[in-house]
């Protein structure tokens, strides 16, 4: 039992993570309806800033997070005016194949000698590991910090996303563009803003993945992309919620399924899932049923 | 007849002088068999209209299946046969089992299911030496006989378009092109919508296993790597570029591909080489916002259009 509550806990860990960049899958994928490729990318790039902010140039922790998101929202706008603006009207697959160019190209860019460069490198972690006993289950100071930060945010983007007048363009946009457009709002501005806030929390997502799991290379963003799209498609895409939902199933699974069954099997189980999961709601736990038109 | 026969003289000639080295054709063999798999996707998406992201699957399904055999039986060129046979019958069961179920899932959702189908077959040829110790798991299969030859692989590519045409013309390649302009309007005309999606899923699927046998044979080696997401990624690419739904642009986004990857290879300077794989995405990403809806979509070679096609022209 003590073994299960603990497992939950790393579970939870990595769920939140997943969430962080589950979330600007979503809500993009809500928007202009484009599984943008180069998000894991975008996480990977977030974990190298944090990298340098505390290694390199030793900020704090606060600072070094905010640093890495800024970073990341720049990155997001960028990729957005150059690479999928030009094809807003084309057909979809074309964009999926620029985010996937996209992807490709931040990857191995990345991985170049004066970039990032090719090998994995040891993440600093910006304060000593203290483990605290609650009851019999251990909680670490990380866990709490990226469960705390990862919840911290999430509610953060509900509020702007819910109270905000930006965000109910957003909204306004993801439910019907053209009339959206005709009651004047921007949407190329709010597209951009969406990549920004999206690439943002990604970006935190990495920091936090670097701290919790201290290792990083150029290659690591496409196994935790692909994973919290999975989630986001699990809990109902274009849904905030869902995709919490979604990420911290998936984060469980894999988890559990590392503890009970086998490691090399995890990704095997949360495939499958989720292929289970669809059959039975197509839209996902909570996404909304779309009506078919003829 | 020329149009087929022409190529492979030139190539035959060439190897037979020594112009061409056993690198090259190798190279030339693997654009071959990347332009087979990139049919049977062509024919899944380019014609059907279901999003697959779980090419590769049957590409190592098809690989590893005849690989097994070949490499237990000692009967020549029987046993290659007998390798390829069993390959297709192994992917035409397993993509009817998994289509079925799966092919009632529209456009993104239908993507990330076979993309999670991949992964599932991925993951379980990594973890296949647990089961099957021959397979190799996550250390790779060595020792696997040489059977692919040029000419060979030539063979299976010119059936391979002979068969794509012939379906696409067909009775059932039409009702799979009503299924992609608009599957609801194609189910109340009559078209049993599930069986040509399936069969269309199940036809492509068999291409790709067929590219994986020769694959193994050429090679002699396997490892899970070589059939994991971004190889789906790469046969979506060529089928993309090379224009939705056409023959031709398939067959020539394949073996530009090939070349463009292994061509900067040896034309970049060594300093440079690293850029290799960034020069390559930043190419895909120009060539998509110059022409979003590839390079060859709407064109085809003379020789695999129809009668009525000419008509209209």
């Amino acid at each position: 039992m003590v073994y299960f509550l603990q497992q939950l806990l790393n579970g939870l860990q990595l769920g939140f993570v997943y969430a962080l960049i589950a979330l600007g899958y979503t809500m993009v994928y809500g928007i202009v309806r484009l599984i943008n490729f180069a998000h894991g990318d975008v996480f990977m790039v977030g974990a190298y800033l944090g990298f340098f902010a505390l290694a390199v140039y030793h900020y704090p922790f606060p600072l070094a997070i905010l640093f890495a998101m800024a970073g990341c929202a720049l990155l997001g706008v960028i990729i957005e005016r150059l690479a999928y603006r030009p094809l807003r009207n084309a057909p979809r697959i074309s964009a999926l194949i620029t985010a996937i160019g996209v992807s490709l190209f931040l990857e191995y860019f990345s991985s170049l000698k004066f970039v990032f460069g090719p090998n994995y490198l040891a993440y600093p972690r910006p304060f000593e590991v203290c483990i605290y006993q609650l009851g019999s289950v251990c909680i670490s100071n990380i866990q709490i910090l990226v469960i705390g930060v990862a919840l911290f945010l999430l509610l953060f983007l509900q509020l702007i996303v819910k109270k905000t007048k930006t965000g109910m363009a957003m909204r306004a946009v993801s439910y019907d563009k053209d009339t959206a457009k005709l009651m004047g709002i921007n949407v190329d501005y709010i597209i951009s803003i969406t990549f920004g806030i999206g690439s943002a929390l990604a970006g935190a997502g990495g920091i936090l993945y670097g701290i919790a799991y201290p290792q990083i290379h150029p290659f690591m963003g496409i196994m935790p992309g692909l994973k919290a799209f999975v989630a986001a498609v699990l809990g109902g895409i274009g849904s905030i919620p869902g995709a919490m939902l979604g990420a911290v199933i998936m984060g469980i699974i894999e988890t559990m399924c590392s503890a009970y069954i086998s490691s090399t099997m995890r990704d095997a189980f949360a495939f499958a899932i989720l292929i289970v999961v669809l059959l039975v709601k197509p839209s996902g736990l909570l996404g909304k049923r779309e009506v078919e038109k003829v | 007849m020329g149009l087929i026969l022409g190529p492979f003289a030139v190539i035959m000639v060439l190897i037979s002088l020594g112009i061409l080295n056993p690198y090259w054709t190798q190279i030339i063999q693997f654009a071959l068999i990347i332009t087979i798999s990139s049919l049977g996707l062509n024919l899944i998406y380019g014609y059907t209209g279901q999003f697959s992201l779980g090419h590769a699957a049957f590409y190592g399904l098809g690989a590893y299946c005849s690989a097994f055999i070949t490499k237990n039986l000692h009967w020549g060129y029987f046993s290659f046969i007998i390798g390829l046979l069993s390959a297709i019958s192994l992917v035409v069961v397993v993509s009817f089992l998994i289509g079925l179920p799966i092919l009632r899932l529209k456009s993104d959702y239908l993507g990330i299911a076979t993309l999670g189908f991949g992964i599932i077959v991925k993951v379980l040829l990594d973890n296949a030496d647990a089961l099957i110790p021959p397979l190799g798991g996550s250390r790779g299969m060595l020792g696997i006989p040489k059977f692919t030859s040029f000419p060979l692989t030539y063979l299976f590519f010119v059936i391979a378009i002979i068969v794509i045409r012939n379906f696409v013309f067909s009775n059932v390649g039409r009702a799979c092109i009503s299924i992609r302009e608009d599957d609801i309007a194609a189910d109340c005309v009559g078209v049993n919508t599930t069986k040509y999606k399936t069969l269309g899923f199940v036809f492509g699927s068999v291409f790709a296993g067929v590219a994986g046998v020769l694959y193994a044979h050429l090679y002699s080696f396997l490892h899970p790597s070589n059939f994991d997401f971004l190889k789906s990624i790469d046969v979506l690419l060529i089928v993309v570029l090379g224009g939705l739904g056409s023959i031709s642009g398939t067959v020539i986004a394949a073996i530009i591909w090939t070349f463009l990857l292994e061509g900067l290879r040896v034309v970049l300077p060594p300093q440079i080489l690293d850029w290799r794989l960034v020069i390559y995405p930043l190419l895909l990403i120009i060539i998509m916002v110059l022409r979003p809806m590839g390079l060859g979509s709407g064109m085809e070679f003379k020789f695999l259009r129809t009668s009525n096609d000419k008509r209209e022209r």
